[in-house]
């Protein structure tokens, strides 16, 4: 509306200065609804709504200079650096977790991350059949101590873990780790890649990007180190990914990326287990319904063919001026 | 054509027994049908992925190697 409300009276000034220019010209009066002795007066006329025009525009371009740009609470710097885009395999819509990584990245995970972080809210039990056997799921759980019920004489006791028992914590509460950890909280892992922004690459950027040493003129406070990709750059846990800090026992060269890569897919599979599962029954729900569309698209062209093809007559009544005529007549034939 | 037709619709349609034993059976089959199906192509996509896959790696040798902590 502004535009064209612009461009006309724009073209509007155009004709005019035309119609000023050559003053014999009586052929622009056809674009221009001022005749040619009309041609000073209409450039009058025409100085009120460019001029409004004009100042419409510049009090918009004015507002959005002013209130249209992004407002960022926070700096790039506490914004934290955004993280790189990997094509993950797992993520794809058809592409399962690959299980054999989600076994390097538990194997990371107990000997790296659990020193510090917890994984409390996943039990021994899902990791059978997903990460390891049976068998080794529960000799892994009865290596760890589990309160049992209270026995008769209201004792609790320990009791080796079972299949049912959830991974342990490496702190008893919050409170235990912030004291262990100079006041700043690990955070629990099980939900971990959905609860950041980013997910999977946010979590692979910040175990790989820890620079040799921070930039010149980066603050970092005592006791953090340098991040970029964390919010505010100065994050508490130190780097801990290095080469060959683990040994696979398939043989896979542990990398600090592959490490990193592993351990990632693994809390992908920790906050979401169920995605295998998920990504198959959604290709199936797609496969069914996709088929009950098109039986219903064909349905209802069945149903329409005979009102979509039928041909509608109208015979008008025949007009006659007088109105007698359509009286029957009395004795035609007999 | 016509035949298999009319054969089909008197042994299986035309009564309402056989007509609602033909739905269920039916339904059953392409159920486990389309079950297999569906399941067969995606272990066919996402093969040496899957946990069954890669178990007969580790089911052999039970309780061993857990060297953590």
């Amino acid at each position: 509306m502004l535009a064209r409300s612009a461009l006309r009276s724009a073209r509007s000034v155009g004709a005019a200065a035309r119609n000023a220019a050559s003053k014999t010209a009586s052929r622009s009066a056809s674009t221009s609804s001022s005749t040619a002795e009309g041609a000073a007066s209409s450039w009058k006329t025409n100085a009120l709504p460019a001029g409004a025009t004009a100042f419409a525009v510049g009090t918009v371009a004015w507002y959005c200079h002013l209130y249209g740009r992004n407002v960022d609470a926070m700096t790039p710097a506490e914004e934290g650096l955004h993280p790189t885009q990997y094509p993950w395999e797992h993520a794809k819509w058809y592409k399962t977790f690959d299980h054999q990584s989600l076994r390097r990245g538990f194997q990371v995970y107990r000997e790296v991350c659990a020193s510090c972080h917890s994984l409390a809210r996943v039990p021994y039990r899902t990791l059978v059949g997903t990460i390891m056997t049976v068998d080794e799921a529960k000799a892994l759980a009865e290596e760890n101590e589990y309160d049992t019920e209270p026995n008769d004489e209201g004792e609790i006791e320990k009791r080796p873990g079972k299949l049912s028992d959830y991974l342990p914590s490496p702190y008893k509460n919050d409170e235990a780790a912030r004291a262990a950890n100079n006041g700043a909280l690990p955070p629990d892992l099980s939900l971990i890649v959905k609860a950041r922004h980013g997910g999977c690459d946010y979590i692979f950027s910040l175990l790989t990007g820890y620079p040799e040493e921070p930039p010149a003129g980066a603050v970092v406070q005592e006791g953090l180190n340098f991040n970029p990709y964390f919010p505010g750059t100065g994050i508490a846990m130190a780097r801990v990914l290095y080469d060959d800090l683990v040994e696979y026992e398939d043989g896979t060269k542990a990398t600090s990326s592959q490490m990193a890569k592993d351990v990632v897919e693994f809390l992908n599979w920790a906050a979401e287990p169920e995605m295998d599962d998920r990504k198959l029954m959604g290709w199936k729900v797609l496969a069914v319904t996709s088929v009950l569309f098109a039986i219903s698209v064909w349905v209802k062209r069945y149903k329409w063919a005979p009102i979509k093809s039928r041909k509608v007559v109208y015979n008008p009544p025949i007009q006659s001026s007088n109105i007698l005529s359509k009286l029957p007549k009395p004795d035609k034939k007999s | 054509m016509a035949g298999l037709s009319s054969f089909i619709y008197n042994t299986f349609l035309r009564r309402n027994v056989t007509m609602l034993g033909t739905v269920f059976v039916s339904a059953f089959a392409m159920q486990l049908a389309f079950d297999t199906a569906s399941q067969r192509t995606w272990d066919s996509i996402n093969k040496g992925r899957q946990w069954k896959d890669i178990k007969h790696a580790y089911i052999q040798k039970p309780e061993e190697d857990e060297d953590e902590e």
